[in-house]
């Protein structure tokens, strides 16, 4: 019974860590997909009075993804009534050309208030719209969201770090009076702490397997994927393989630490 | 005879001003059944732990079984106590293992084949009365059967030394005949070379014996 009890610490401790270190996955992964919503939904607006290639916009940023040019026929139609066809062709000819900019990545603040000193170098470029105040308010909301979670992940990490630590002396309790004894009948080092580091492999692939059954549980709720696509985020949340093979190496490097720090730690009983 | 243990110039000392044995020199022959006594608190625990290298010498020399216990490095310090078997007052099992995993500990430490060290083990079992107990626990047996487990595991690997601090110290007469028996049967048959640190050395050894007492830090062999 004593024995399961120090199991179970260990494994509750490891699952806790397993569980921040997927959530810190899953918001990246969500982040990365809000992000590229809103770089595709994001565009900025550039009037020239000569005609400027997609290559010719990318010298100014490489971020540039692509351009589009707005088409003047909607505005002239309205006109064409009140305007004789003669002025109707000038008018043509002397208005600007409207682009819309969309880019590869959603810009920082910074980055918008660059490209937009850049394109306004040259001289053909009359006006850029840059849409600032809307940009900001969702990149700050961005940013808040992601300092709010990375925080989150941080507590947890921190916490669960503190539970290891403690796990770690009732390791280093109950089993160096085992590894004294084995070391007075002359076992070697990888001998004496063997059943340690069976325990905490055995430990670490159980939380492992905990975590995945509970993050693939999680996938496969329709609750979650309601929830997600309320938000219009469309995100795998486990992925099995990827995500599974990071949580066990995690669990598994955590506990190998954990035992080797036990081993290195322990000093013969004189 | 050959020599087992040299000790020449000994000083022994857990710290700078504490000095427990001082320039002690002795000497023990293969085979031979010694005793080492001397009040609490003299140093006969503390030279017997500098006999299986966990306490270091100060100064001079201290050779056991032809090794050099000062500079000795972990593996051959391994390897020297994979030959010796020890036996504590406080018996030193390992409670998660049953008495059969015990006695078996020497014998999976020197790597020897399971089936042989099986029939080894239930032999010393045997011996020690405990045969109908080899699947319990240490915790479940008296000090008395603790002890006889103890010494079991102490003789399974036909060790060429054995180091006993107080063996019989809180046994009870039952018991504490049948690790006296089993010491001078090793030290008789096996020649095995024994050495026991006592308050007091009983009447009913039958065998000769060496009598070292340590005073003030002092070894004398007693006639």
């Amino acid at each position: 019974m004593k024995s399961v009890k120090n199991h179970i610490s260990l494994i509750l401790a490891l699952f806790s860590i397993l569980f921040a270190v997927q959530i810190f996955i899953i918001n990246d992964r969500a982040l990365q997909a809000y992000e590229e919503k809103l770089s595709s939904s994001y565009s900025m607006i550039v009037v020239s009075t000569a005609p400027i290639s997609l290559s010719q916009f990318q010298q100014y940023s490489s971020s540039i993804k692509q351009v589009e040019q707005l088409s003047a026929d909607e505005m002239i139609k309205k006109l064409e009534e009140n305007v004789s066809p003669k002025n109707i062709a000038l008018l043509k000819l002397s208005l600007p050309k409207f682009y819309r900019i969309h880019l590869s990545t959603f810009p920082t603040s910074y980055e918008v208030k660059k490209l937009t000193e850049n394109l306004k170098k040259n001289s053909t470029i009359t006006k850029v719209e840059d849409f600032s105040s809307n940009h900001d308010t969702v990149y700050k909301l961005l940013l808040l969201f992601k300092q709010i979670t990375q925080l989150f992940t941080g507590v947890i990490l921190i916490v669960t770090l503190l539970l290891i630590a403690k796990e770690l002396r009732i390791w280093q309790f109950k089993h160096s009076e085992r590894m004294s004894i084995m070391g007075l009948f002359g076992a070697p080092v990888w001998l004496r702490s063997a059943v340690l580091f069976r325990v905490a492999l055995l430990d670490a692939l159980i939380s492992s397997c905990m975590a995945i059954l509970f993050f693939y549980f999680i996938t496969e709720s329709t609750w979650t994927t309601q929830q997600l696509s309320i938000i219009g985020i469309d995100i795998s949340i486990f992925e099995p393989i990827t995500d599974g093979s990071i949580l066990l190496g995690v669990s598994m490097f955590i506990s190998i630490l954990l035992a080797s720090l036990i081993v290195v730690g322990y000093k013969e009983e004189v | 005879m050959d020599k087992v243990i040299i000790a020449e110039e000994l000083t022994l000392a857990y710290n700078k001003d504490e000095t427990i044995i001082n320039q002690a020199n002795f000497s023990i022959e293969s085979g031979s059944f010694v005793f080492i006594t001397g009040a609490s608190g003299s140093g006969k625990s503390t030279l017997l732990k500098s006999l299986y290298g966990a306490i270091k010498p100060k100064q001079g020399s201290l050779v056991v079984g032809g090794a050099q216990i000062k500079n000795i490095s972990s593996s051959k310090l391994n390897f020297l106590r994979q030959h010796i078997g020890i036996v504590f007052q406080d018996y030193k099992l390992i409670k998660e293992w049953t008495i059969e995993k015990n006695v078996m500990l020497p014998l999976i430490i020197g790597g020897f084949d399971k089936k042989v060290s099986e029939q080894q083990v239930h032999k010393l079992l045997s011996h020690v009365k405990l045969n109908h107990q080899s699947g319990k626990y240490p915790l479940e047996l008296s000090g008395g059967e603790q002890q006889r487990v103890a010494m079991a595991r102490a003789l399974s690997h036909n060790p060429i030394l054995i180091l006993a601090d107080e063996p019989t110290g809180n046994l009870d007469d039952y018991s504490a005949e049948l690790i006296w028996n089993l010491l001078e049967g090793a030290n008789a048959q096996l020649k095995t070379t024994i050495i026991i640190v006592t308050h007091h050395i009983p009447d009913t050894i039958k065998i000769p014996y060496k009598h070292l007492h340590i005073e003030f830090g002092t070894i004398y062999e007693v006639s």
